[in-house]
């Protein structure tokens, strides 16, 4: 190591290095438990299927964005852009090379997804705000429309469809909910990990270095345009897996058109509604957009009686996620997160009011 | 050669629609530095209320007017509501909350005035009119018309008004203008009325083609390359711009399209945008500011 | 860059023939100065004499029209923010440019990025090296914090902190990369007479104990007159006076334009 060495005048006596995470975090290991243990003996597969499954795949796809830009801040609405290449690489992968294992492809895929986030972020360097935004959604588009007009990528299927390979692990067959419950619940948290320590390292500083500050962060040493479109390949990367289990673990047959603009803009609500720069904001905000629906549409049929119709229910849905975005933005910039923090907070010092 | 020129006509007179949109955009962002995402539910909800409004026998003239009522309140409620409590807030937060609007405006226009494609009737005949050998439709140079002269009417209204005076003041040194007692919170009913009433326009014209539908909120997505190109902060950029996406997706449509599938219209313009993003990283009209460390 | 030349080794930093201007309007011109290694040198003038500007165009932010700076013997027309920093000059700026969001440790730990050896991988998988270099880095932080003393705040977001400490971690955060040269931006700006004091000697003590040789910005003449053995004078771009406080103080030039103006 090259660093200087170098004593300044007060003596260095050993002070307590702090190093963050070395407390062993309880309460995150019980609810790893039970994810892992509990819920796939207990969870109906409607659970599994449409709730559980959907909600890792987007909180993965969540953290992701959030690591571009929560963390990088450089705002982009092209995610589902991304997680179209870890679907289509994936699948394209596991046709023409069936010898590979499916962990080996998915990861493939992801690097798919990080190249083409690499080249995405090359104008980070020149341009920025929301002229590089604007970018994004030119990536967005563009890979919309050659995931649809090029036959090859979905093997020239009349439907223009890619459908769920066989799901194999080493011999097991993924295709009933629970293991694809357990094998999407493994890669979200081993990619969860890696996200932590990321955000926890020297680069995770950089990278929060150059969203508060890049002049100073250039002036202070750190190369950030190679810093930006680092944050692009490692976001894409996560976008690209969560592509991938987002067509093959929850939806089983997807096309282009599952990779549009909404879903872009439903997980850039994700990291708004659960918090930019927080990792636990992405699951927070994931849950709050997959349930939000269904419970919506229950509140509808028992307080109308199913007299009111879907379509009128999609709007007032609208309506209510734009007003929640509005309210979070004005109230809440940190999210759903500090709210639930701020609750803990309060709580825990409750019982000494009295 | 005939073709050319008239797939290049054709571009720039649907390059003025696309300049309309434009100009909605660069109104607000000059008065308020908000990127207004939700400029494409406007035109949309517009257009509906408008509909809405003729289909229960209103007169042409009333149901207009009537409609620019509904945008002004849209507008003192935006203002209100979205931008008073987000003042001083990063411009990326307040085009998060644009995109929140955008949800609300759309489902508000869906729900209250339905989803299904409604048709729009303006008294413009869609028939061919020949200049020579070349052969141009009769809607389009409305609409050009059209848009040629609310531009002149919006120069005239920012350039002798009082209003318009104060808002160039706004745009150019927001500080200044509140020192010396322009009221910002009024200048921004005003603009976003006014963004909204062009979005009206654009939509009529656009809606009048395609029928009224959800598919009008997304001229905003074709309105960002042609702001690229321009630049946010100005007018004629936005004009130019919209004539350069115009003609150039119209040409390369036809051109470019065939050899390589079809269907390029919806990112062409991006990149398009992208290369002159690359040489003129703030537009071709817009001004690179100097970071003050 | 071009390459080498004659430089006398008591020159850390020369400043040849610069000028610079915005959109036409001149804010430095043909400024020539030099600093010796291991001084402390104060650049003073009324607001808009191209102090700042002048910090800027030493390590990179700005580009002069023309001219050149010589550091370490090194001949650069323009140099690269990043380009600045490897070789060992550190800044401080006017208004604060620390990262608000994070903790004053964090905030002196991204100081060290230039040192960073280890790769994406070694950290996203917490590999052995990773680990012993987050652990040197966090020593040298630890100690950074003590000299500074800002222990007690290691843990606090810095947009949470009051200015005069704001500038403190700002100091931190240049200091922990152990720079040749420091360049501060008016680093006792808004602070009372105690809390300037207090910085004083923060800086006496760098420049003293660890030889680092300091360029800064400052108005309060009393403080620079203690602290500098060298200061130069701008007025409007122009340099109007160089040499030791006493010299400075006496030039009839430099009271016209400048001091006169404070009296």
């Amino acid at each position: 190591m090259s660093l200087h060495t170098y004593t300044l005048p007060a003596p260095f006596d050993n002070a307590p290095v702090h190093l963050v995470g070395s407390r062993a975090p309880w309460p995150l290991l019980v609810l790893l438990m039970i994810a892992f243990g509990v819920v796939p003996l207990l969870g109906s597969d409607y659970w599994l299927n449409a709730i559980l499954i959907p909600f890792l795949v987007l909180s993965l796809a969540g953290l992701g964005l959030n690591l571009l830009t929560g963390y990088t801040g450089q705002t982009s609405v092209g995610s589902a852009g991304f997680m179209a290449v870890g679907a289509f690489a994936t699948y394209n992968l596991l046709l023409r090379v069936p010898v590979l294992p499916l962990p080996v492809a998915l990861i493939l895929g992801g690097l798919f997804a990080a190249a083409v986030g690499w080249v995405v972020g090359i104008p980070s360097s020149r341009i920025k705000g929301f002229y590089l935004m604007v970018t994004t959604l030119a990536a967005q588009f563009f890979l919309e429309w050659i995931f649809s007009k090029f036959p090859w990528f979905y093997n020239n299927a009349s439907s223009g469809t890619i459908s769920a390979p066989n799901l194999v692990l080493f011999g097991h067959d993924l295709n009933t909910p629970t293991h694809r419950y357990l094998f999407t619940l493994s890669v979200v948290t081993l990619l969860t990990w890696v996200a932590v320590n990321l955000v926890k390292s020297q680069i995770g500083r950089n990278w929060m270095a150059i969203r508060d500050m890049d002049t100073a962060a250039a002036v202070i040493g750190i190369p950030v345009d190679r810093y930006k479109r680092q944050a692009f390949t490692v976001s894409s990367f996560y976008l690209g897996i969560a592509g991938a289990l987002w067509a093959f673990f929850y939806l089983g047959t997807a096309s282009a058109s599952s990779f549009d603009i909404n879903r872009s803009f439903q997980i850039l609500f994700i990291i708004i509604i659960g918090g930019m720069g927080s990792i636990a904001g992405n699951f927070i905000g994931a849950a709050f957009i997959s349930l939000l629906p269904i419970l919506l549409s229950f509140a509808g049929q028992v307080l109308l009686g199913g007299a009111i119709d879907t379509g009128q229910i999609q709007n007032l849905q609208k309506i209510i996620f734009g007003t929640l975005i509005i309210w979070f933005l004005i109230k809440e910039p940190d999210g759903l997160v500090r709210l639930i923090l701020n609750l803990r907070e309060r709580l825990s010092v409750w019982p000494l009011r009295f | 050669m005939t073709f050319f020129i008239e797939t290049l006509i054709g571009g720039l007179l649907a390059g003025t629609m696309y300049s309309l949109v434009a100009i909605g955009f660069v109104l607000i962002y000059k008065a308020s530095g908000v990127f207004n995402f939700a400029q494409g539910a406007m035109l949309l909800f517009a257009a509906l209320t408008f509909v809405s409004l003729r289909e229960q026998g209103v007169p042409f003239a009333a149901a207009l007017v009537l409609t620019v009522v509904v945008i002004a309140i849209g507008a003192l409620a935006i203002e209100r509501w979205i931008l008073r409590p987000l003042v001083n807030r990063s411009q990326i937060t307040l085009f998060m909350a644009t995109l929140g609007l955008s949800f609300i405006v759309e489902g508000l226009a869906q729900g209250l005035m339905g989803a299904e494609v409604r048709a729009l009737d303006l008294g413009i005949q869609d028939t061919p009119v020949m200049f020579g050998d070349i052969m141009v439709s009769h809607f389009d140079l409305v609409a050009a018309a059209t848009a040629t002269v609310l531009v002149t009417v919006l120069a005239l209204l920012f350039n002798k008004t009082r209003v318009g005076v104060s808002l160039r003041a706004v745009a150019d040194d927001t500080r200044a203008a509140l020192s010396i007692g322009i009221n910002l919170n009024r200048i921004w009913q005003i603009v976003w009325a006014v963004a909204g009433s062009v979005g009206l326009v654009a939509g009529l014209l656009w809606g009048a083609r395609q029928g009224v539908q959800f598919s009008l909120s997304l001229v905003v997505l074709k309105a960002l390359p042609v702001l690229i190109i321009g630049g946010f902060t100005s007018i004629g950029g936005a004009i130019v711009g919209g004539l350069i996406v115009g003609a150039a997706e119209n040409l390369a449509e036809v051109y470019i399209g065939p050899f390589i599938g079809g269907g390029i219209t919806p990112w062409f313009a991006y990149f398009i945008a992208l290369a002159f993003l690359y040489v003129r990283p703030a537009g071709l009209f817009g001004e690179r500011a100097i970071e003050r460390v | 860059m071009t390459g080498a030349t004659t430089q006398d080794s008591h020159t850390i930093l020369e400043v040849n023939n610069i000028s610079l201007s915005f959109k036409g309007v001149k804010a430095i011109s043909d400024l020539s100065f030099s600093v010796r290694r291991g001084e402390i040198c104060a650049l003073i003038g009324p607001n808009g004499a191209g102090k700042s500007s002048l910090l800027n165009i030493l390590n990179g932010v700005y580009h002069p029209d023309a001219g050149e700076v010589v550091f370490e013997s090194e001949h650069f027309h323009r140099i690269h923010p990043l380009e600045a920093a490897r070789r060992g000059i550190g800044r401080t700026f006017q208004n604060n440019a620390l990262f608000k969001k994070l903790s004053v440790v964090d905030n002196l730990l991204t100081g060290l990025s230039r040192f960073m050896r280890t790769n994406l991988l070694e950290q996203a998988f917490r590999l052995p090296r990773a680990h012993r270099e987050e652990w040197v880095f966090r020593e040298h932080a630890e100690s950074v914090l003590e000299f500074l003393e800002l222990q007690s705040y290691r843990d606090v977001a810095v947009g949470h902190l009051s200015y005069g400490l704001q500038k403190r971690v700002e100091l931190g955060r240049a200091l922990i990369a152990s720079p040749r040269l420091l360049l501060l931006d008016e680093p006792m700006a808004g602070m009372n007479a105690e809390e300037k004091q207090e910085m004083s000697r923060f800086i006496a003590d760098i420049n003293r104990d660890l030889g680092t040789t300091v360029v800064l910005i400052e108005h309060d003449i009393g403080v620079v007159m203690e602290l500098c053995g060298h200061v130069v004078v701008l007025d409007y771009g122009l340099k109007v006076g160089d040499g030791t406080p006493a010299e400075v103080q006496t030039n009839p030039e430099v009271i016209a334009a400048y001091l006169g103006t404070v009296h």
